[in-house]
């Protein structure tokens, strides 16, 4: 079998406040908020775990779109993400079910809060997605292959469906508890699921420019300055 | 032979691992490997064939998944026919030796359960019980529940399994690393929950190697009264050559294991990652190991969601405050079914330090079931502190019960058949700790002895529907000592006697005692403190009362029960200085007024008065006092509109002219509602007749079908509340036939509708479509992230607002409309 789901989990990556307070729509300049976000990562570091699943696929073109291992795609802008990448590592990552928890409990009781405890969240996934990242690259230079920036499902026209297929190949709610709703949602809200292309090393970086500088939507509330 | 008897006293071996085999043979990622019952039986057979001749004795049946969320009804019981039939198959009816019983498998649905999933608890249990009919109907011998990471559905599947057979039902979860279940719960709090449910066997499998299970292991040990099982991975899993390899051969394995069965664990296998060959060597090296006793006396303990708490060593305090009785304010929350009234009284208590929640929504003119269950369900999302159902109606107190994630107390049972009759079943099916109270049909006996003998009588009766002492506590009733000078003594004896006589543990309504009496808190905490010294277990009791809190604190110090004295210091570390201070002064410090400090920490521009800025400032305490100072000389009216109103603006303006940030428009938000509250708690004690806030106009909001996010919901309508509209939240995950009907009954010109997804917009146009054509007065304002104006307007909203104080100035166009 083409290798079977490996399972990682990790210390808590450094905080980033400026970023947690980003997401929390702050935008420059915001007296007394500090001792609440104190308070709001006192609460919440107990309960947060970081966990990574993963798995490596081939990736070989099909009909004019791609095979993914796990999945087919006509995904014009994950073509493009993947281009000259004979291999993906499929990952799902979270930091568990603490978030939601909180983010349940002072939604109604706290509203500011809840805005930042989900800033916090969003801020420790993202984190520990980079963390994973830079760990992967590490192991990928060693075999000679170099990492492409990661790729979710929504992003561009990679649609949100092959969640199912990604849930299937990874078995996400038994290898780290996570699980798919529905409307394709995920329970630990603050998880991801996205591939990583692995090109050989040296071919220069060909893909085109990642996060908000690659995102078309120009007027989106927490779009980073630069 | 019944496998029930068997493992009370011999070590059992169950089997090993099936999925990671079925991969090795080439079962494809994302395939479902019950599927394979159907289409290679034989393979499937001799996998159990394999374990069965390595001397495994309970062969489980590949239906990990076989369930309705992942098969269609008829390809469900063709699969499972074929899984018993494969394993039936394959061991026959035993070889030498002992024989073969055939498990039915039953892993978790792989959906999350409401409130953080969107899979209704009734759902679960009926998923399950489909599964468990289905492998009743084709013969197997027992039920084994396993692999379950959250509690809530742990608790689903074995009541689907105790509704739907006679079986014995053995349950095991997956803990991860930190030792708890993904959902929380560690060892004690589910042993708690699975024991008072049932369960004939309780464990741990899969996640991870036994060596790093092991500490959970103990842990289950220590706290079952039922037999222990163990099914650990072969350790982790890596990739080697492109192929997945355990790094536990079967020796090391075997040895790691044959430890637990050496410390008490009764029935041992293998999950993810284990052999025939491992098994193999696991029973070879279990090999004339003595099977360790097990627990002789249960332990007496409730559990909620993440832990449980026992009762004999600790004095349990449960809080007593979410109860109507003589509360004006709290009747006139569960009227309105204002849930975070309550939900605020869970998390105050808590914060007090109570250990237990008392949870009494009982009044004459609601629904109490609906109520009950809803307030139970909220409570659990907020607070992770265990609760004490207290209703008089055996119905609510079933559906409260039946909702419960964990073991609850139950508030009350008595000597009354009629009571018994109600109150044993649900306790028996449920599982639950019940109050009983020393009384019956000829009333409260007068002597100590008299209540023994109730309680000696309510033992038995409970023994006859197999409730054990454990789950018993009797409350021998704490009565006025105004009206009978004996009546305190009394009840300490028989606080005493049952505790020495009938070995059982006492909780007591403690403020019952100083009823008619001046100064009741110095009575009350003296008669508690006596009550401990006696062998009080727990008291239902007011976390606010300081008089109480400081008996507590220093009882367990001087019991012996707070190492170093070091909560105790802490806890005196926090009080008001003069109670602190080693040598008080005799005069009481003079209070600085009340209003100064703001304006002086201010520094800035002072607008108005202190209330005005504490709110602009999103100051909630200061803003509650500076209310009630206020209020003294004020009318309501004048101080909203003159203080509470131009606070609000001039930070609503700010956020719009983007001076002011989310964050600080909801700590602004909150210290105005929170200053409302006051004024309303005010009005609501008649001294006003004042109604509280400006009436405006009525607002539903809702987060639509399929989306389960709320936050950006909930902060329009702290908003739209503070600016004095009537807001009716219907909640998350609203259907379009809900939204329109509450539209339609109450007439509401303004319709609030918040998706975050861009799956759940069509839930939203739905909801849209309905509205205009059984509401076509209204109208309909949308938001949410991945909303824009093309959205809504293709959608057909009246409205996009981009954020929640644009959501307000369209509500007051529709007010003034």
């Amino acid at each position: 079998m083409p290798g079977a789901v490996c399972v990682r989990r990790y210390p808590a990556p450094a905080v980033n406040r400026r970023e947690i307070l980003r997401y929390a729509g702050v935008r420059g300049e915001a007296p007394g908020i500090e001792p609440l976000l104190d308070d709001c990562l006192r609460e919440a570091a107990p309960l947060l775990v970081y966990r990574v699943c993963f798995r490596e696929f081939p990736v070989t073109a099909q009909d004019g779109g791609l095979d993914l291992g796990f999945a087919r795609t006509g995904s014009a802008d994950l073509k493009r993400n993947l281009a000259g990448c004979p291999r993906l590592v499929l990952f799902a990552a979270t930091v568990g079910l603490g978030p939601d928890r909180l983010v349940g409990k002072y939604s109604r009781l706290s509203p500011s809060r809840a805005l930042l405890l989900q800033a916090v969240g969003a801020e420790r996934i993202e984190s520990l997605c980079d963390v994973f990242a830079q760990e992967l690259a590490g192991e990928a230079a060693a075999r000679g292959l170099s990492p492409r920036p990661r790729f979710s499902p929504g992003y561009g026209d990679f649609p949100l469906s092959v969640q199912r297929e990604i849930f299937g190949a990874l078995d996400c709610p038994r290898s780290i508890g996570v699980s798919l709703n529905e409307s394709l949602l995920m329970t630990p809200s603050k998880s991801v699921t996205a591939v990583i292309g692995l090109a050989p090393a040296g071919q220069g970086n060909a893909c085109p420019a990642s996060g908000c500088g690659g995102c078309g939507r120009k007027d989106c509330s927490v779009r980073r300055e630069t | 032979m019944k496998i029930t008897e068997l493992i009370k006293d011999r070590i059992l071996y169950l089997d090993g691992g099936m999925g990671t085999l079925l991969q090795q043979q080439g079962l494809e990622p994302g395939e479902l490997p019950e599927r394979w019952n159907l289409t290679r039986p034989e393979l499937v057979a001799g996998i159990h064939r394999a374990y069965s001749d390595a001397g495994c004795h309970v062969i489980c049946t590949n239906t990990f998944g076989a369930n309705r969320l992942k098969f269609s009804s008829d390809e469900l019981e063709a699969v499972i026919r074929a899984a018993v039939e494969n394993a039936r198959r394959a061991v026959g009816r035993g070889s030498a030796g002992l024989p073969r019983w055939v498990a039915l498998d039953v892993g978790p649905t792989g959906r999350m359960l409401c409130p953080y999933g969107d899979l209704d608890f009734e759902e679960a249990v009926a998923v399950f019980a489909e599964t468990v009919r289905l492998g009743v109907k084709y013969g197997v011998d027992l039920i084994f529940i396993e692999t379950m990471s959250d509690s809530y559905e742990t608790k689903a599947a074995l009541l689907a399994a105790k509704e739907n057979c006679d079986l014995p039902v053995f349950v095991s979860n997956a803990y991860g690393e930190d030792g708890k279940l993904m959902t929380g719960a560690d060892p004690a709090a589910m042993v708690a929950m699975l024991e008072g449910m049932g369960a004939d066997a309780v464990g741990v499998n899969c996640s991870l190697g036994p060596r790093a299970l092991a500490a959970v292991v103990e842990q289950y040990l220590a706290c079952a009264s039922v037999p222990v099982l163990f099914k650990p991975n072969a350790g982790l899993p890596r990739v080697e050559n492109g192929q997945t390899v355990y790094d536990l051969a079967p020796a090391e394995f075997a040895a790691d294991v044959a430890e637990l069965v050496r410390r008490g664990v009764r029935m041992a296998g293998g999950c993810c990652g284990t052999t025939p060959d491992h098994l193999a060597a696991m029973v070879r090296a279990c090999e004339g190991l003595e099977p360790v006793p097990l627990r002789p006396e249960p332990r007496t303990c409730v559990s909620s969601y993440t832990h449980a708490v026992v009762f004999g060593g600790e004095p349990v305090l449960i809080g007593e405050r979410i109860n109507p009785t003589g509360k004006k304010r709290f009747k006139e929350a569960l009227r309105a079914q204002d849930m975070d009234y309550i939900l605020k009284e869970g998390i105050a208590q808590q914060e007090k330090g109570v250990g237990l929640l008392d949870v009494n929504v009982g009044l004459p003119e609601i629904d109490e079931t609906a109520m009950l269950r809803r307030a139970v369900c909220e409570l659990q999302a907020v607070t992770d502190l265990p609760l004490q159902i207290d209703t008089a109606d055996p119905a609510a107190m079933e559906a409260a019960l039946r909702r419960y994630n964990g073991k609850a107390m139950l508030n009350s049972v008595s000597g009354k058949r009629e009571s018994m009759e109600a109150v044993f079943p649900l306790a028996k099916k449920y599982g639950g700790v019940i109050v009983a109270l020393t009384l019956d049909e000829n009333g409260i006996p007068e002597t100590a002895e008299g209540r023994l003998e109730i309680a000696r009588r309510i033992l038995e009766r409970a023994a006859s529907y197999g409730i054990g002492k454990q789950d018993l506590v009797f409350d021998p009733l704490a009565m006025a000592v105004s009206a009978d000078s004996r009546a305190a003594v009394e009840t300490l004896r028989a606080v005493e006697l049952i505790r020495r006589e009938l070995g059982c543990h006492t909780s007591l309504g403690v403020s019952n005692v100083s009823f008619g009496l001046p100064a009741r808190d110095l009575v009350n905490s003296t008669f508690f403190a006596m009550a401990l010294s006696r062998g009080l277990s727990a008291a239902i009791m007011n976390p606010y009362s300081d008089a109480m809190m400081q008996v507590y604190h220093a009882y367990r110090a001087l019991a012996g029960l707070d190492a170093s004295c070091a909560a105790y210091i802490g806890y005196a570390g926090a009080l008001p200085a003069a109670q602190a201070a080693p040598a008080a002064p005799a005069a009481p410090a003079a209070q600085p007024p009340l209003a100064a400090p703001d304006a002086a920490k201010a520094g800035g521009v002072d607008s108005g008065t202190g209330l005005r800025r504490a709110v602009e400032k999103g100051l909630r305490e200061q803003a509650e006092r500076l209310t009630a100072e206020l209020l003294r000389t004020l009318p309501p009216m004048q101080l909203i509109q003159e203080e509470i109103i131009p606070a609000l603006d001039a930070v609503g303006e700010g956020f719009e002219n983007k001076t002011v940030y989310l964050p600080q428009l909801l700590m602004s938000a909150e210290a105005a509602k929170a200053a409302f509250e006051v004024v309303r708690a005010h009005a609501s004690a008649g001294r006003e007749g004042d109604k509280a806030g400006p009436g405006r106009c009525r607002v539903i909001l809702a987060t639509v079908k399929g989306d389960i996010h709320d936050i950006g919901k909930n902060i329009v309508r702290l908003l739209l509340e503070n600016y004095g509209f009537d807001v009716t939240d219907l909640g998350r995950d609203v259907a379009p036939e809900r939204v329109t009907e509450e539209t339609v009954r109450l007439h509401a010109p303004l319709v609030g509708l918040s998706a975050l997804m861009t799956t759940t917009v069509p839930a939203m146009e739905e909801t849209i479509r309905q509205l205009r054509a059984r509401a076509p007065w209204c109208r309909i304002v949308v938001g949410g992230a991945v909303l824009t104006q093309e959205y809504a307007d293709a959608i057909g909203a009246d409205k996009y607002a981009k954020d929640a104080m644009e959501t307000v100035r369209y509500a007051e166009q529709i007010d003034r409309a």
